[in-house]
């Protein structure tokens, strides 16, 4: 079985984004750039099925510009065995993104596609569930346990009242959440070793994606501020302020 | 005028508080406002949604397929709709955003997700990076408008509505490749995470399983949900549903007190929306303290029993 993990560039969850002045866009200027967490979490999930013995390859792929083949060559290095870019200028809504993945599936034809449950920057949480809707098979979103087993898997799913488990019948789309694993880290010999695996580039005009764009971003502005409180010295003064305001 | 569509999340007894608040927004757009809702002997959560303030319809459609919120069988009865409906909304649950971005594929279009705020009817405001930044989305013209409604950024609407409700029979069939096993729910009795009016928080510096029993105490003594940093989730002291934050829930509590979180934007933005905002925390310089309104330099260990006995 082949695993194809989905891989974002993205701006590092450590860097404060600012909004530009002109309401533009956000600084990404000599910004730290990263995988996004939850698609490290994925290939992680997808090297430890592969270790085990389910699976023979890992592929990553990335949809962008040239620079995010920073992020697939440290995919390479924690593990991946061979990396595509889809080669893009343009900045791409998730339905593109899934049409994009879906003719990479086609190409293939892998038994499990696993991505992270969201991009830290969009936070759209949108393209593993519109890659299962249009390869019409199953999908397993927020999956913070995976157990596969002969041509199906079953997934234990973080859920707002707790956690729900789904059987669901391979191939298919698993989106994961934080707890599923703890990322490798990626040592120095693998970051050699990444440099010679194989990276293939595919213009994205060669897969034929329709173009989408019913949404278009306007405009950029930074989230209102909360007015500045008050400290207070102990848990006597803190109740009071508490019981003025009607609190308590 | 727009024709809205809002797909019903339930437990199978009750509609949940959040689809209230999809009212609310529907209400910002603006036209007829209709409510879906899929699951097997529907009848009285229909009732429920029917009574919500300005919903004209309930349109109820049973079958034993959609008994489970599996997003591969509900999906097909929300595209099967469509049609009649300008815009197609659910919550920012995770039934919500399960759902919709597969409807949104299956009927072309990207979606609109964390609605915060109604500029106009194809307009509308959205949280990205973990709301350091707040975009405009234009909505091109001619297209179903499907999105998620943010619920922390909406009051519900009251109970005061009396709209229809029609039977239909479901338009799709069961998805053999997809099993519903079953749910292992946390929460227990404590009032639910995402509707509690007060919420008490722990985080990282709780130390244990056993020292997070202050939070719930102290919790249950306010009558409190309760909630969480990712690192204390992370380090086990909690269970997963209760993370507050980009990754986890967003919550708009009237009172929300955080013990021994730092304060991490990850976390921030998932309580921006609260009224009142108390923090406690033994570092003076923890960005928790940006952002509280009412600030407290302590041990939470000498804090919490104190606050109990001044409480009691």
């Amino acid at each position: 079985m082949k695993i194809l993990v989905g891989i974002k560039r993205v701006v590092d969850y450590n860097v404060r984004v600012r909004v530009l002045p002109d309401g533009s866009g956000v600084d990404t200027d000599g910004v730290k750039m990263s995988v996004n967490p939850f698609d490290e979490i994925a290939l992680e999930e997808a090297l430890r099925i592969k270790e085990a013995g389910k699976a023979e390859e890992v592929i990553v792929v990335s949809v962008g510009g040239d620079e995010c083949q920073q992020q697939l060559r440290t995919g390479l290095a924690m593990g991946a065995d061979r990396a595509i870019q889809v080669k893009t200028g343009e900045s791409l809504q998730p339905l593109s993104v899934a049409r994009a993945f879906l003719k990479i599936i086609e190409r293939e034809q892998p038994g499990l596609v696993i991505l992270g449950k969201q991009a830290i920057d969009d936070d759209n949480s949108q393209t593993g569930q519109m890659l299962a809707a249009l390869w019409d098979r199953p999908q397993a979103t927020f999956a913070s346990k995976l157990t596969l087993s002969d041509g199906s898997a079953t997934v234990v799913r973080e859920v707002d009242i707790g956690l729900e488990t789904i059987e669901i019948d391979l191939p298919a789309v698993v989106t994961v959440d934080l707890r599923l694993n703890e990322p490798r880290f990626v040592k120095l010999p693998d970051i050699m070793k990444a440099k010679r695996k194989p990276l293939d580039v595919v213009p994205l005009e060669d897969l034929d994606v329709g173009a989408d764009s019913n949404l278009s971003v306007t405009k950029f502005a930074p989230p209102a501020q909360r007015a500045k409180g008050i400290m207070v010295e102990d848990a006597a003064q803190l109740v009071q302020e508490l019981k003025n305001r009607g609190l308590v | 005028m727009s024709r809205i569509l809002i797909i019903g999340e339930h437990d199978g007894q009750n509609l949940n508080l959040a689809i209230a608040k999809c009212v609310r927004c529907a209400q910002a757009i603006g036209g007829d406002i209709d409510i879906a809702i899929f699951g097997n002997a529907v009848d009285a959560i229909a009732a429920e949604a029917a009574s919500l303030d300005s919903v004209s319809k309930v349109i109820a459609v049973s079958a034993d397929h959609l008994a489970a919120p599996l997003a591969v069988n509900w999906a097909p009865e929300a595209v099967a709709l469509a049609a009649d409906y300008s815009h197609v909304l659910g919550p920012s649950t995770t039934l919500g955003r399960d759902l919709m971005p597969r409807v949104a594929a299956l009927l072309g279009v990207n979606q609109v997700s964390d609605i915060m705020e109604v500029t106009d009817s194809s307009t509308f405001k959205r949280p990205i990076y973990a709301g350091n930044a707040i975009v405009d989305v234009q909505c091109a013209e001619g297209q179903t408008i499907v999105g998620t409604v943010r619920a922390a950024s909406w009051q519900a609407v009251d109970a005061s509505g009396s709209g229809s409700v029609e039977s239909r029979a479901a338009a799709g069939s069961p998805a053999s490749h997809s099993r519903y096993v079953g749910l292992e729910a946390g929460g227990g009795e404590r009032p639910d995470l995402q509707s509690a009016a007060k919420v008490v928080s722990g985080g990282r510096a709780l130390g244990s399983v056993e020292n997070f029993e202050l939070i719930y105490q102290l919790a249950d003594r306010l009558g409190a949900g309760v909630g969480a940093s990712r690192a204390a989730v992370d380090a086990g002291y909690c269970p997963n549903d209760m993370q507050v934050g980009q990754t986890g829930k967003i919550i708009a509590p009237d009172l929300y007190m955080a013990f021994g979180i730092s304060g991490a934007i990850q976390h921030i933005t998932g309580i921006k929306d609260a009224g009142t905002i108390v923090a406690v925390n033994k570092d003076s310089e923890a960005p928790i303290f940006e952002v509280s309104d009412i600030g407290l330099v302590g041990d939470l260990f000498k804090v919490i029993p104190e606050l109990e006995s001044l409480l009691g």
